[in-house]
């Protein structure tokens, strides 16, 4: 047992928590956005799969992953806005419309990538993200090359959390989100235009939710495979409850499950017996829905959730 | 400018009208894409219309998938007429296709092997739907996001006895072991995979509409889903109600995987449901959470999946068209119940 335990603590146990918790860090963030706004986007896992289909297939034809991570983040602006249309214009079932985008995104994403790249036995991969040391803090030890020493995504996920917060906290726009998706009536009666700022924050969402999709296939992976999101999406939307709708508890809420990821990982490779590793990939979902029955009893959604606005109705 | 106007009432003709348009609507959006793969549209759905109807066996075979969507179609409608919001009829039909195999492995005759085969489904499937359904009741957790993750949970635990305990030791391959031959569904038609779980599906589909429009259970679920406090003031038990759901649903969605052991593939692997948890979702919508109109919905995405992997090898256009088609005719569905509720109407000085 003490053999496992070293395992674990150890800096590459480190790096690799900050690696799973990138993708559902963004995501999650990008969720809290729309939920905040009012909006329960239920497409995210099938708009992450879309995202990390068109950024490495950008990517690997242009030769440039800042192109691909631009057309993952375009995507998911673009799908998260046929979100809003139907649930936010339109005022349809959030519910509903989000599994349809998901299964829309991503029936789309296996289509097209199979137009694009044919059938292949091994599937094509590119040159990913490298990392990048940051000077002088990648030497403190431990800490300096777990976290100093990363991909360019990640430095862009950790200042994704306090800017994040900022906005949603301290900036007009960011009252204006909060108040729709807290209490409609009273932001349109206060002059704020409950249709164009659910569009915004959905979209917004859906870009963080492409800088998801484009981490796996260009930073972790490195190539396209069809399971590639596996329920990461499904997590992010548990991760916002667990984390209270709040910008740096949901990313507190990434970390956590991003460690008993990596935990699980590592038993896997310790080969404890001859449990089948499927055992342990079982354990972050249960870990989640543990964690939201403890704590969901305090935990208090943006009233105007799921509810559509439509102001000549009462 | 234009406008939506609530209507008062909902023509009749609308109920058949609606799903036609939307799968009218996601056909027609979709052939751009087999434009794009450079096939003839008009020849590409031919293909997929003739291998799906065109002769008796594709017919048969069309049902035959129809069947697990069919079960799953009703799961979802049941739940979601009390909104109930099961998006796990995916893992409930995993749980459903392992406890029939497990049972179906053990020496009985025939009658009843199949019957505690879909007993055991069932239960299974019911078990597994009580988990959100419980936590919704007691501690508040939304039902959308547990059921999902419930899916992830069940397809890890299906894998770990297909890699682990189950395992063929002889030729290694992640499959568990056949149920006995006196466990399979007999065959209805000589020649073809027509299996006694068709059947059942299509009686299941008026039964529980039945249960649904005809009984106590079906008036209480309905009133729930409509309105929680109106059920609460009628002196419904409401988190009664939503645990009964559950049970149903779960437990008709188990049947799903247990027609597909018993009738299909006589064993279980990774892959024995391609998605059909989340096709129950689109057969439930398309139908508008009418059990009867599950059976043609589910049909015809039954004949998409059928016609979808013949079309790919006739003109290359890849065959998860078949999951664009679906998830398109569920969005254009959802629009078109819109007009079930509103009229658009012109407002302001007409041009």
């Amino acid at each position: 047992m003490s053999a496992v335990f070293e395992q674990i603590f150890q800096v590459g146990f480190l790096a690799a928590i900050i690696r799973i918790a990138t993708p559902l860090a963004f995501a999650t963030l990008g969720e809290m956005f729309s939920e905040r706004a009012g909006v329960l986007n239920l497409g995210i896992e099938g708009i992450m799969l879309l995202c990390a289909m068109t950024g490495f297939t950008a990517a690997s034809l242009s030769g440039s992953l800042w192109l691909g991570v631009l057309a993952a983040v375009l995507t998911g602006m673009a799908m998260s806005a046929l979100h809003a249309l139907f649930t936010v214009a339109l005022g349809l079932s959030q519910h509903v419309c989000g599994i349809g985008v998901t299964l829309f995104s991503s029936g789309l994403a296996y289509f097209l990538y199979r137009l694009t790249f044919g059938q292949q036995s091994v599937p094509p991969s590119i040159k990913g993200f490298q990392t990048v040391p940051i000077p002088l803090l990648s030497d403190i030890p431990v800490l300096g090359s777990a976290v100093f020493n990363q991909f360019a995504l990640v430095y862009l996920a950790i200042i994704a959390i306090p800017l994040a917060a900022f906005v949603l906290y301290r900036t007009p726009w960011g009252l204006s989100v909060r108040m729709v998706g807290e209490n409609p009536r009273a932001a349109d009666s206060a002059g704020v235009s409950v249709i164009a700022t659910r569009f915004q924050a959905v979209i917004l969402g859906g870009a963080l939710m492409g800088l998801a999709g484009a981490f796996l296939t260009m930073a972790q992976f490195n190539a396209f495979t069809f399971g590639v999101v596996s329920g990461r999406g499904w997590v992010a939307i548990a991760l916002v409850v667990f984390g209270r709708w709040d910008p740096w508890r949901s990313a507190g809420a990434a970390l956590l499950f991003a460690f008993v990821d990596a935990l699980q990982l590592r038993m896997q490779a310790s080969g404890l017996g001859h449990i089948p590793y499927e055992t342990f990939l079982m354990l972050p979902f249960i870990f989640t829905i543990v964690a939201m029955a403890v704590m969901s009893r305090n935990a208090v959604a943006p009233s105007a959730l799921l509810k559509p606005f439509r102001r000549e109705e009462r | 400018m234009f406008r939506l106007e609530a209507r008062s009432s909902t023509p009749a003709w609308f109920n058949l009208a609606l799903p036609l348009l939307a799968i009218g609507a996601a056909l027609v959006l979709c052939s751009g894409l087999i434009a794009l793969a450079g096939a003839g549209v008009l020849e590409a759905y031919g293909v997929m219309l003739s291998a799906s109807f065109g002769d008796s066996y594709a017919i048969t075979e069309t049902l035959v998938r129809a069947a697990p969507m069919i079960f799953t179609g009703l799961a979802v409608a049941v739940a979601f007429r009390a909104k109930f919001w099961n998006i796990g009829a995916e893992g409930q039909l995993l749980a459903g296709a392992v406890a029939s195999c497990f049972v179906g492995a053990i020496p009985m005759p025939g009658a009843l092997a199949i019957l505690s085969m879909a007993l055991a489904g069932a239960a299974a499937g019911a078990a597994v739907a009580l988990v959100p359904a419980t936590l919704r009741v007691k501690f508040k957790v939304d039902d959308v996001v547990s059921s999902l993750l419930l899916n992830s949970v069940i397809y890890y635990a299906l894998m770990a006895l297909i890699e682990g305990p189950w395992k063929d030791s002889f030729s290694g391959y992640p499959i568990s072991p056949p149920i006995e031959d006196s466990a399979n569904f007999p065959v209805l038609l000589e020649g073809t995979r027509l299996h006694l779980g068709v059947i059942a599906a299509l009686i299941a589909a008026p039964l529980i509409w039945f249960l649904i429009v005809r009984t106590t259970l079906g008036f209480r679920i309905r009133v729930t889903g409509e309105s929680p406090e109106a059920a609460r003031y009628g002196g419904i038990h409401v988190e009664r109600v939503l645990i009964s759901t559950a049970l149903l649903s779960g437990a008709l969605a188990g049947l799903a995987g247990v027609g597909e052991v018993g009738g299909v593939h006589f064993q279980v692997m990774s892959d024995i449901s391609p998605g059909y948890g989340y096709s129950g979702i689109v057969v439930a919508m398309l139908a508008r959470l009418n059990p009867l109109g599950v059976v043609p919905a589910a049909i015809f995405l039954a004949a998409v999946m059928t016609g979808a992997e013949a079309m790919s090898r006739a003109t290359g256009v890849p065959a998860f068209l078949s999951d664009v088609i679906q998830g398109t005719a569920l969005l254009a569905m959802l629009v078109a119940l819109l007009f079930t509720a509103y009229r658009i109407r012109r407002v302001g000085a007409a041009l």
